[in-house]
């Protein structure tokens, strides 16, 4: 019975809810640094709210059923893995082995979501798109396997994360050490990629491919995208506080903590996106592959040396 | 190998007029190009044969939102030239001044667009925001923000205020340091480097066979420039350079067009500071007949125009020819062997101004075949035949 209260209220709602805010501050950061004055406060939730209302067309001569079932896995794949981090955080004893394999297994599900749905919609753009993202997901997902396995052996190679949680409150947190901050710079680029913000958004470019992915999707389908990429802005930076910087605490100052690490992850991920242009995806590859595997094997091996 | 055509056009958001490119793509690679323009034709030309030489100033003027000095000033130019006269000295510095504001408003509003292809809107917005400033300041010497009005044959139609002076130059001071600091985030980037060093290259041999103008041909090596050449208004009257870079790409097309927006400022400044005193307008009342051709350098290459007349108050026949027309071609050299992602910002690159080039094309349902002058007659003559009956 809890697991419901976790997958609804914490995973669905809790999540949703933060998740908009948090698209809020980046539009409105955005905003701010381009000299417009930005949405109001309302306006992710109005976004999606008007969108759902609106008519879902279906193109013709797709496969109905993958096409309108994608963003829907997408967004159960968010859910599953936000309560699966939500349960950690709150109750560190009430977990099993591997977890942390099952949590990065469910954030490469909305990837994969865009995937399905790219090449579901019949649209030369939308299978570009979706051959971009697939490549993008090749580059990203080593150096992001790396980084995480940085914790694990800090951790004395333990797979849950209920017990990385419990390493970093009695030992501090990861990114106290040398090879924990490199991992983590390498997490965030990695997340940049995950959540095909610029300079990695070639997926769904605008300007390039006018959407790429979504270009077909209307109404519902659309809004549930965008729900998926309003949570996946709470729940990756989530992933990477319980991975590296101990997790969110909500008692007393350390709820301030908590804000401020959140608020703090966002606000990189939204400068980063404001003073970069967008990449073409084999530079994106070459970047990945290169310098920031690099740097994740230094920070491996420096986690061996117990740095 | 699978062959797949990605359609630009005819309307996308990567260009804010209608045009239909067709890239052939094998995987991101493209491999052919096709360039279709006339969704937006508006028959100016023919128009113009209809309305008086000061009439058909105002005409032109709405060629091209961004243009709207450029195609007055060849077509004043070229009515000039039938007589011939030339305007006064204080007329010319006036006429200088609005064109480089034109020119600097321009260039900056093609930097903020590439900015925006390239996904980097934090310079599209900056860039727009430093032109807010420039309009302001032609709002305070024109009236109006962008179509000037300030064109007439034999002359200009409003005065520059002697007290409007200090004011502008302020307001186009105003905007160095952050333009300072633009180019400076622009010229630096490693990932714009990465973006547009070496994509979309037109050769110097290029450029000169497809006959490129304006900042397209000299960011290749060719150093022409009509203000230079064949100096007009108060050009020859100042210091100023001839921006010239070597390699063609796409970087150097965005810093020619960065570095002319300085050398613009500069100018401005000293045709404000020097403007002699005179006469604005000679009052030409009648244009004999003959030919008369007037080309001016626009802030995307050289605008031509061409009118005959035969003594009435209407030209016979007014020919224009804008810089996009040559410029557009040169997507064959360029494009050509670049991926997608690139094309976008090599097609954008040479600031293609589609309602300028518009042409007539006329093709039938099946979108195969052109038809000449002589199958329009007959088709026209056809419908009138149906419509009798």
């Amino acid at each position: 019975m809890i697991y419901i209260v976790y997958l609804i209220f914490y995973g669905f709602l809790l999540t949703a809810i933060i998740g908009l805010l948090a698209s809020w501050i980046d539009r409105k950061v955005t905003a701010r640094v381009q000299y417009r004055v930005g949405p109001p406060i309302l306006q992710p939730l109005i976004d999606i709210i008007k969108l759902s209302g609106k008519e879902t067309l279906v193109p013709r001569g797709v496969s109905k059923i993958t096409f309108l079932a994608a963003p829907v896995i997408g967004l159960s794949g968010v859910i599953l893995v936000s309560a699966l981090l939500w349960i950690n955080n709150i109750d560190r004893g009430n977990t099993f082995i591997g977890d942390l394999i099952v949590a990065i297994y469910l954030l490469a599900i909305p990837s994969i979501s865009i995937i399905m749905g790219g090449f579901a919609s019949g649209n030369p753009l939308a299978s570009l798109g979706a051959s971009r993202e697939m490549k993008l997901i090749l580059s990203y997902e080593l150096p992001f396997m790396l980084a995480v396995f940085v914790p694990v052996i800090k951790s004395g190679f333990s797979i849950e994360l209920g017990q990385i949680l419990t390493f970093q409150a009695e030992n501090g947190v990861m990114t106290g050490a040398w090879s924990g901050t490199l991992a983590l710079i390498v997490a965030i680029l990695c997340v940049q990629a995950k959540l095909a913000l610029v300079p990695f958004d070639m997926p769904e470019a605008e300007t390039e491919i006018m959407g790429g992915t979504l270009i077909e999707y209307s109404g519902s389908g659309l809004a549930v995208y965008r729900l998926m990429k309003n949570m996946l802005l709470f729940t990756l930076p989530f992933f990477l506080i319980i991975l590296f910087m101990g997790g969110l605490r909500i008692d007393g100052i350390h709820l301030l903590y908590g804000i401020l690490k959140y608020v703090g992850l966002v606000a990189l991920v939204t400068v980063i996106r404001n003073t970069n242009p967008r990449v073409r995806i084999d530079q994106a590859i070459r970047f990945f592959w290169g310098p920031v595997t690099v740097i994740a094997i230094i920070a491996v091996f420096l986690a061996f040396r117990g740095l | 190998m699978a062959r797949t055509i990605v359609p630009i056009g005819p309307y996308h958001p990567l260009q804010e007029e209608p045009e239909f490119f067709t890239l052939t793509v094998d995987g991101e690679k493209v491999v052919d190009i096709d360039v279709k323009v006339g969704y937006n034709h508006r028959g100016i030309e023919k128009l113009s044969e209809a309305k008086t030489f000061d009439q058909s100033t105002f005409l032109v003027e709405r060629i091209c939102g961004i243009c709207s000095t450029s195609h007055p000033f060849a077509h004043t130019r070229a009515v000039e030239d039938v007589i011939p006269v030339e305007v006064s000295e204080r007329a010319k510095y006036i006429r200088t001044i609005i064109a480089e504001g034109e020119r600097i408003h321009s260039h900056l509003l093609w930097l903020g667009l590439a900015g925006h292809f390239l996904g980097y809107n934090t310079v599209y917005m900056w860039a727009w925001k430093l032109r807010e400033e420039i309009l302001d300041a032609m709002e305070i010497l024109s009236g109006n923000r962008n179509n000037y009005a300030m064109f007439k044959p034999g002359g200009v139609r409003r005065d520059i205020k002697y007290e409007d002076v200090p004011v502008v130059v302020k307001k186009i001071n105003s905007i160095v340091p952050t333009l300072e600091m633009l180019k400076k985030a622009v010229i630096d980037d490693p990932v714009l480097h990465a973006r547009t060093k070496g994509v979309g290259v037109l050769s110097k041999q290029d450029a000169i066979n497809y006959c490129a103008l304006g900042p397209t041909a000299r960011a290749s090596g060719v150093a022409r420039d009509l203000r230079k050449d064949c100096p007009y208004g108060a050009y020859d009257k100042m210091q100023w350079d001839m921006i010239v870079t070597q390699n063609g790409d796409v970087f150097d097309k965005a810093v020619v067009r960065i570095l002319e927006t300085f050398e613009s400022i500069k100018i401005i400044k000293h045709c404000l500071l020097k403007l002699p005193k005179g006469e604005i307008d000679l009052n030409i009342k009648n244009i004999p007949p003959g030919e008369g051709i007037g080309h001016i350098e626009a802030p995307r290459g050289e605008v031509f125009h061409y009118v005959r007349t035969d003594g009435t108050n209407r030209p016979v026949r007014h020919k224009i020819r804008a810089p996009s027309f040559m410029n557009v071609p040169t997507f064959k050299a360029t494009v050509i062997g670049q991926t997608i992602s690139d094309a976008t910002i090599i097609l954008a690159a040479v600031d293609p101004c589609y309602c300028c080039t518009e042409r007539m094309a006329v093709r039938n349902i099946k979108g195969k075949k052109l038809y000449n002058g002589e199958d329009l007659v007959k088709l026209s003559q056809e419908k009138t035949e149906r419509m009798r009956r």
